[in-house]
Parts: C-alpha cells; sequence; structure tokens
C-alpha cells in the first residue's frame, strides 16, 4: 500500500473508543494550520467520529487507508 | 540477597499493593528474603474522591488525608521522598532525597495522574477545578456565594481521573441550587470533547435524558481552545464561542514526566500490557491505576482491583511460579445524580455498563464507601 505522506503520526492502536479520536484532537491541537495528521487506529468507530468531528471543526480528512489489521486516517487542520 | 520490591506512588493503588504484599511476602520479609519498600513523595495519603464534596461545602480535604504510614502494615519500608529517575535498563532508581533503595527486583509504578491546565491558554487564570485540594477549595469559595448567571462545566481533558465526576457535578449542582431556590436564575451548561455527554455510549444514553428532564444544557464537540479570564468567554476548536459567569473545568491530564523520560509511555501514561499490567518496554516493571494505559477509566476502584493483579503476579514470579492473575478491566463506580440520590456502574473490558435508576440507597452506599475507604487502603476490605 502506498501511504500518504503525513508531518506527524499518532498510533492509537489498541485505544477503546473515544480514545483514538480524542489522541487525533490532541495532535491537531499540537500542530499548525495545514499540517496533515495520520492517525492510527484498529477500532471501527473512528470511520465515523473522525469525519464526523473533522466536519464539526472545519477540519478536513484527506484519506483514509486500508492497512491489514488498523486504518489510517490522513487529517488536514484548519 | 535480598530482593527488592518498590512501589512508586504510595496513593490507592501503592497502599493496597504494598498491604497486599506484606500479607503475601509476610514470612520471606520477616527472614529477610524479601524487602517491600513503598515511596511517596508527601507523608499523607490522600483520598481524592472527597474533593466532589468539598465545592458544596459538605466536606474539608482533611477528611480526605491521613498519614500513610497509618495506613500501611509495619512490613513495608515507607520512604517519604520522590523518585526522580527510573533506569530500566540498570533497574535502578534515583531519589531526590537519596533514601530509598538504589537496585530494584521488581518495580510498580503508581504514580497517578496530574493537571496540566497549562496547555489550553487562559484556563490557569479562568476555570476553577475540583480536581486538586486548592482548587476544590478555591470553588467552595466561589460557589457558596454563586447566586445568578452562568455556571460552565466543561470537560477538556481525556483521558481524566473518574470519568463520572463531571456529570456528578452538574446533577449535583442543580439539585443544590434547586434545594436553595436558585436554580431559576441560574443557567448550567456541560461540555464534552465527543459527539455525546460521556465516554461510554451506555452511560451517555443513561445521562443525556436526565440532563434534559433537569434542564442542563448541553455542548457536544466541544474542545476547549482558550479561554478570555477577562470577558468570561471560551472557546472551542470546532468554532464554538460560551460566555460563562463561573467556569469549572477538568483540566487535560498527564502522568508524571520521569514516565516519558524513562521511555516506558507517552504523556507520562505507561504504557501495558492489558491483562499482566507489564510495561511493554522494560523488564520487571509493573504499572497500576491512573498511570498504566489499559484504555478503562482512571478510578480508584481500578487501581485497587489492578493491585491484586500485580501482588499474586509479583508473588509468584518472586517465588519461580507461573504468575496466572489477569487484569479483566473491572471498574466499579457510583454516579451521585442529586445530593440525596445516586447510580452505580459496574463493567469490564467485555461486559458493558447497565446503570440502575438513581436511588437514596446508592446515595448512601456511596457515602459509607468514602467512609469505610480507609479499610480498603488498609487492605481490609
Ligand atoms: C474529584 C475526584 C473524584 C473521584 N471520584 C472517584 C470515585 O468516586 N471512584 C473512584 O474509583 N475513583 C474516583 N476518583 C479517581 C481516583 O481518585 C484515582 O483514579 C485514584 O486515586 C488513582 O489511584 P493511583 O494509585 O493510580 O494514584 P493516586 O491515588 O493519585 O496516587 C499517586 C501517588 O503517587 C505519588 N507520586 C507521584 N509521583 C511520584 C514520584 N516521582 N515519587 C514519589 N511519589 C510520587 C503522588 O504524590 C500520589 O501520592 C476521583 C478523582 C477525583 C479527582
Amino acid at each position: 500500500m502506498s501511504e500518504t505522506q503525513a508531518e506527524k503520526t499518532v498510533d492509537s492502536r489498541g485505544a477503546a473508543c473515544p480514545g483514538p479520536l480524542m489522541d487525533l484532537v490532541g495532535a491537531i491541537r499540537e500542530v499548525d494550520s495545514g499540517t496533515v495528521v495520520a492517525l492510527l487506529s484498529d477500532n471501527d468507530q473512528s470511520l465515523v467520529d473522525v469525519p464526523e468531528w473533522a466536519a464539526e471543526s472545519g477540519n478536513e480528512v484527506v484519506g483514509t487507508e486500508e492497512a491489514e489489521d488498523h486504518y489510517r486516517i490522513l487529517v488536514r487542520k484548519a | 540477597m535480598t530482593r527488592d520490591v518498590v512501589i512508586v506512588g504510595g496513593g490507592t493503588g501503592g497502599a493496597v499493593l504494598a498491604n497486599d504484599l506484606a500479607d503475601r511476602f509476610a514470612s520471606e520479609i520477616d527472614a529477610g528474603d524479601v524487602r517491600v519498600t513503598l515511596v511517596n513523595d508527601s507523608d499523607d495519603h490522600v483520598y481524592k474522591p472527597v474533593w466532589l464534596y468539598v465545592p458544596f461545602g459538605k466536606r474539608e480535604p482533611s477528611d480526605g488525608r491521613r498519614p500513610l504510614r497509618d495506613l500501611v502494615d509495619s512490613r513495608v519500608d515507607v520512604v517519604i521522598d520522590r523518585v526522580t529517575d527510573i533506569d530500566t535498563d540498570a533497574q535502578r532508581l534515583t531519589y531526590r532525597d537519596g533514601s530509598g533503595p538504589g537496585r530494584y527486583d521488581k518495580l510498580v509504578l503508581a504514580t497517578g495522574s496530574r493537571l496540566a491546565p497549562e496547555e489550553i491558554p487562559g484556563l490557569v487564570e479562568g476555570g476553577h477545578d475540583y480536581y486538586t485540594e486548592e482548587g476544590a477549595l478555591a470553588l467552595q469559595e466561589e460557589l457558596l456565594s454563586f447566586t445568578e448567571g452562568h455556571l460552565v462545566l466543561s470537560v477538556i481533558g481525556s483521558p481524566h481521573m473518574c470519568p463520572a465526576a463531571p456529570l456528578e457535578f452538574v446533577f449535583m449542582a442543580d439539585d443544590w441550587f434547586r434545594k436553595r431556590g436558585l436554580r431559576e436564575d441560574i443557567d448550567i451548561t456541560y461540555t464534552y470533547p465527543i459527539q455525546r455527554v460521556h465516554g461510554n455510549p451506555h452511560i451517555a444514553e443513561w445521562a443525556a435524558p436526565l440532563m434534559e428532564e433537569r434542564d442542563i444544557n448541553v455542548e457536544t464537540f466541544f474542545n476547549a481552545e482558550e479561554i478570555d479570564a477577562e470577558n468570561g468567554v471560551m472557546t472551542s476548536m470546532e468554532g464554538g464561542e460560551l460566555d460563562y459567569d463561573l467556569l469549572v473545568t477538568i483540566p487535560p491530564h498527564r502522568g508524571i514526566d520521569l514516565v516519558e523520560e524513562a521511555g516506558l509511555g507517552d504523556r507520562g501514561w505507561v504504557e501495558v500490557d492489558k491483562g499482566t499490567l507489564e510495561a511493554v518496554h522494560a523488564d520487571n516493571v509493573y504499572a497500576i491505576g491512573d498511570t498504566a494505559d489499559t484504555g478503562v477509566p482512571k478510578a480508584g476502584s481500578v487501581a485497587h482491583y489492578q493491585a491484586g493483579v500485580v501482588a499474586q503476579r509479583i508473588a509468584s514470579e518472586l517465588r519461580d511460579r507461573p504468575a496466572t492473575e489477569v487484569y479483566h478491566g473491572k471498574t466499579v463506580c457510583f454516579i451521585e445524580t442529586g445530593m440525596d440520590a445516586a447510580s452505580y456502574v459496574e463493567f469490564d473490558y467485555e461486559n458493558p455498563p447497565t446503570p440502575p435508576a438513581p436511588s437514596k440507597k446508592l446515595h448512601w452506599a456511596k457515602l459509607a464507601y468514602n467512609e469505610s475507604y480507609w479499610l480498603t487502603a488498609r487492605g481490609l476490605l
């Protein structure tokens, strides 16, 4: 699988909901506008939680990649 | 040669574990084969759940403090000092005053959580909390004289200690103001970082209708970005804006910096195997309670159950037997739903909670537990 570039990766594999979303929120807090953050999560709920939160907060999901045992969701900070 | 078990942190997890080990190793300790040391950075053991009642004038912080030495078996070496460095390769510890054992055979980190309000601009100046002794006392002063305006309870940090406590605070505030005939002049708003009112969907489903019934406003997907203390305005990363007269928050939480410096995990939470509670990045190191990153709530009951698991595992390992005890995620919490009613949740990694309807009986059960907590810490309950 070819991976889209991200400036920061948050590994939330193994975390129960809402852990992955909260980890992403924490990471987005710390980066500059325009930065792409990759969230690694093996929780299906993240596929709903992250786009919902991104829509609400004005950030943009720029890609969702599926690896063997986890998802890699890319979010660009507004 | 004496084998050294060192526990860092004399809170709920550390005290229960030290007493449990003293019991299991009584004869080995008496014979000088095993030494159990409990290191804590202050003389007192602190029972934090008391702080929830302090802002309402129902308890004083001194109700939640006892000398650690009075709670711990005399077979345990209690060291009042602060661990300042952990070298997991050499299995060595460094102390502020140098008074604990340098080497360890088994190390258990039970160092809890600390608040990091400085991570949110304006929070130190603008926010109140009841998650520290000073915070609870300062809030007591504000709340006792608050007769009108907008009270906002904002959950900023997640994970944070006791996921029930923010719900408890708004339910108690609502009831407390009602009973004093002030509720009509006070608006209450509760904010939560994700799309529902609580991290656990079952608890959220139970709490949301109760909040509606009580006229508690709810703002979900609200992650505080900045607090303008001068003008009483809070903004969120999602673009929300809230005016407040009294702001109470659950600030961001972290573990101690040493954990990260020792390469044991991020933000001070020790990365552990969720069942065995062994550190992922070092041998002979365990973590229990708030500092163990298991995904279950940061609660005293969790620290208590985990202490039992780790005590059994360490006893087996030092006796060259297989360690069989595993932590299954058991969590138990009472949830106050007013000044004289409460509910209760019990769940684990596999089984979700089903909170019963609030009752007076459960409220008294919570108060009774708070009183008998000192027996828990002593290892008697
Ligand atoms: C307002 C409030 C209400 C709560 N209500 C409940 C409830 O109803 N039910 C429930 O189950 N839980 C509740 N909790 C959560 C509970 O208090 C914590 O989860 C629990 O105390 C965790 O225990 P612990 O042993 O991990 O850490 P702690 O009890 O916090 O103990 C950690 C200890 O380690 C010491 N320490 C830290 N670093 C060092 C170092 N480097 N060297 C030496 N010592 C060190 C600290 O000083 C402290 O004494 C509540 C918490 C709050 C704030």
